[in-house]
């Protein structure tokens, strides 16, 4: 589904990601974990088509496609979904009105008609019902005074509503307790499927005894030094990521 | 002969021949030798350091419209609130059109400036209330003062409330080639009375017009007035709007202007504070493109103590437009307690627009608060990225980002539809259609 075929990437001329190669097939979670400042979140802001970095080689393919010319919006259009770390507030628009906009502007992109107002209303209080979010929430503004897991929660619904092809959940675990923790993990596993992907990038291997990854791979500066099943994660957990430092520099 | 030249000559043609024994005619000589000793103002003057009246000054403005034209309401419905019932006072080319206007006298006097200034019943409030808090020394307020004739009267008596809001609607129709008008309002609400009003000015051709108007406003105790202006008019149309607002103890006044449209557009509001306790708001959206200029001059004077002033302008910046505010804040040495708040937040979106921003403040008090900021900033790009790479659009998510941006402004609009229709409004501006009314 998606192959990242030696990806470079620099911001003001600094490069970051230095030579990333991944294959991620349908079906299948993969974890990306590394240290501070290894390039984890450049690497997702990168595949959904961040502008501020600067593809200088390589490339990002899914389904075939080299996405180097779309905008974010288009690779939101081809299935791509990015959970932010931060997600951003944006006062007087609502959730729900936020969601239609997003819904069916993806609809246009694909010659589809608007989605029914009782039709959008039903899916989203179902994917509302998903993720254990009140209905008076769909009703503030997007973000706007939304507690940490409050905001993570927000996101994994979009991701709901949105049901993406790859989804990349960008430490989608910082700032959450370990109620509102099960609840995203537990909303993403519902959408997994065998036609879909999860990239899951974080620091720590607390979201992966919920999200459990078929592979996991270690980033230090912005490359990709070690790859293994999901035992390297308990691995890095226990030993911390100094060998895995002293390792690449050998 | 020059715009002023041609106003000197003009008056002296009317008012000395035809209009000698009116009743406001000695206030209107006066009024027009400070203008003939002063002239338009020009950039040398703080005050117009960004704002230049002079390309104006060269057009050959009627100043005496014929006056024969009528318009069809089907025609101009859409310039109304028209999904709710409202008192109209409807002028086309100066001129008081009565059937598209629905005046009253039930109970309270929503009617024409030109009856009330002249009329005997009402001469009282006229004797105590005209020209006496618009500026008798600025230029083109005194300007409008020696031509005043025509406009909207409206006076609220004690504990009154009008059933709906007033309208008060200007059209020019274009058939003079260039048009000169200067609308005289005159708004009093008496005690624990309330108004609601909706101002507009519509050209409705490409005919040049320019509008010099002056309202002067009159809350008594414990008096409410919501005062919305749209100014979304025609590119060739210039507005000089010189609102004066005289409030009283306990009375809440509050002005919305929304800057969507015009040639130049320059706003003088000034709110004197006559009385504790009272609270005077002020807030503004300012939209533009083109060529457009659009010029916020406040003043708030905290006479009194206990008192609180709320000042809140957005302005979105695009294409060639330039954009000033000048907020001015005066509190004298007993007006402890005030409490004066201000914020003008700027973005620019051309490389080529302009903003001018600066906040006046002379504080003369020493137990006070009073806050102001300015910003000019840009789009945040973390949040353009996020509505992007949900699949909304650059021209949709640039929208939505501001939309949300100037969005406070319109929490405070108590009348839906109309709020409904700024927001349509400025939907139209930032042409988008987001599916949901923005």
């Amino acid at each position: 589904m998606l192959k990242i075929n030696d990806l470079h990437a620099s911001v003001e001329e600094k490069e970051i990601l230095k030579g990333i190669n991944l294959e991620v097939n349908a079906g299948e979670v993969h974890a990306i974990m590394g240290p501070n400042g290894s390039g984890k979140s450049t690497l997702a802001a990168v595949i959904a088509g961040k502008e501020e970095f600067e593809v200088t080689k390589g490339n990002v393919v899914l389904d075939g496609e080299d996405l180097e010319d779309d905008a974010p919006e288009d690779r939101a259009h081809k299935g791509v979904f990015l959970s932010f770390q931060y997600p951003v507030e944006i006062p007087g628009v609502s959730v729900t009105n936020f969601m239609k906009t997003a819904i069916n502007e993806s609809r246009k992109a694909k010659g589809l008609e608007d989605m029914p107002a009782n039709q959008m209303l039903k899916l989203i209080r179902e994917k509302a019902e998903l993720l254990e979010i009140d209905r008076k929430f769909l009703s503030r503004s997007l973000n706007e005074g939304f507690s940490g897991g409050e905001k993570k929660r927000n996101e994994i619904f979009q991701m709901a509503m949105l049901e993406p092809k790859l989804a990349i959940l960008d430490e989608t675990d910082s700032g959450l307790d370990i109620d509102a923790l099960r609840i995203v993990a537990n909303g993403v596993n519902k959408l997994k499927s065998k036609d879909n992907a999860v990239i899951v990038i974080t620091h720590y291997q607390r979201l992966l005894e919920y999200i459990v990854p078929d592979f996991v791979h270690v980033l230090h500066n912005g490359k990709i030094v070690k790859s293994g099943g999901k035992e390297l994660a308990l691995e890095l957990e226990a030993k911390g990521y100094d060998w895995i430092k002293q390792e690449a520099t050998v | 002969m020059d715009l002023k030249d041609k106003l000197i000559s003009s008056f002296m043609a009317f008012e000395n021949n035809v209009d000698i024994d009116h009743p406001v005619h000695d206030v209107r000589t006066e009024a027009m030798k400070n203008f003939e000793q002063k002239g338009f103002p020009s950039k040398k003057e703080e005050a117009w350091k960004y704002t230049s009246l002079n390309s104006l000054q060269k057009i050959d403005f009627s100043i005496f419209p014929k006056g024969n034209s009528t318009l069809d309401y089907k025609d101009v419905k859409k310039y109304f609130i028209h999904d709710i019932d409202t008192y109209k006072i409807v002028f086309v080319d100066g001129v008081f059109s009565s059937h598209l206007s629905e005046t009253t006298h039930d109970g309270v006097d929503i009617c024409l400036m030109s009856s009330a200034l002249t009329k005997p019943m009402y001469k009282q409030i006229i004797d105590v209330y005209f020209n006496k808090v618009a500026s008798r020394d600025e230029s083109l307020t005194t300007l409008n003062t020696a031509f005043s004739r025509e406009g909207a009267y409206i006076y609220i008596p004690k504990n009154k409330m009008p059933k709906k809001p007033v309208e008060i609607v200007h059209f020019a129709t274009g058939n003079e080639a260039s048009l000169m008008l200067q609308p005289r309002n005159l708004i009093v609400v008496e005690e624990n009375a309330e108004l609601q009003i909706i101002e507009r000015h519509q050209s409705l051709t490409k005919n040049e017009v320019l509008t010099n108007c002056v309202t002067e406003i009159f809350a008594a105790k414990s008096a409410n007035i919501d005062y919305y202006k749209v100014q979304n008019d025609a590119a060739t149309a210039s507005l000089i709007d010189n609102t004066y607002i005289n409030q009283k103890s306990k009375s809440f006044v509050n002005v919305h202007t929304f800057s969507f449209g015009g040639k130049l557009t320059r706003n003088n509001l000034n709110f004197y504070q006559n009385g504790e306790y009272m609270d005077s708001t002020m807030k503004g959206i300012t939209i533009l493109g083109e060529r457009q200029h659009v010029d916020h001059h406040t003043l708030v004077h905290h006479i009194e103590p206990n008192c609180e002033s709320h000042q809140d302008y957005k302005g979105i910046y695009g294409e060639n437009s330039t954009g000033v505010f000048n907020g001015k804040i005066i509190v004298d040495k007993v007006a402890q307690k005030t409490n004066a708040f201000q914020q003008n937040n700027n973005i620019l979106i051309s490389d080529k627009a302009t903003i001018n921003t600066k906040p006046q403040l002379e504080i003369f008090a020493d137990d006070v608060k009073c806050s102001h900021g300015c910003t000019i900033g840009q789009l945040d790009e973390d949040a353009m990225f996020y509505l992007q790479s949900r699949g909304i659009p650059e021209k949709e998510a640039r929208a939505l980002l501001m939309y949300a941006f100037a969005n406070n402004v319109l929490e405070s609009v108590r009348i839906p539809e109309l709020k409904a229709r700024i927001n349509k409004l400025i939907a139209n501006k930032l042409g988008v259609n987001m599916g949901f009314d923005l």
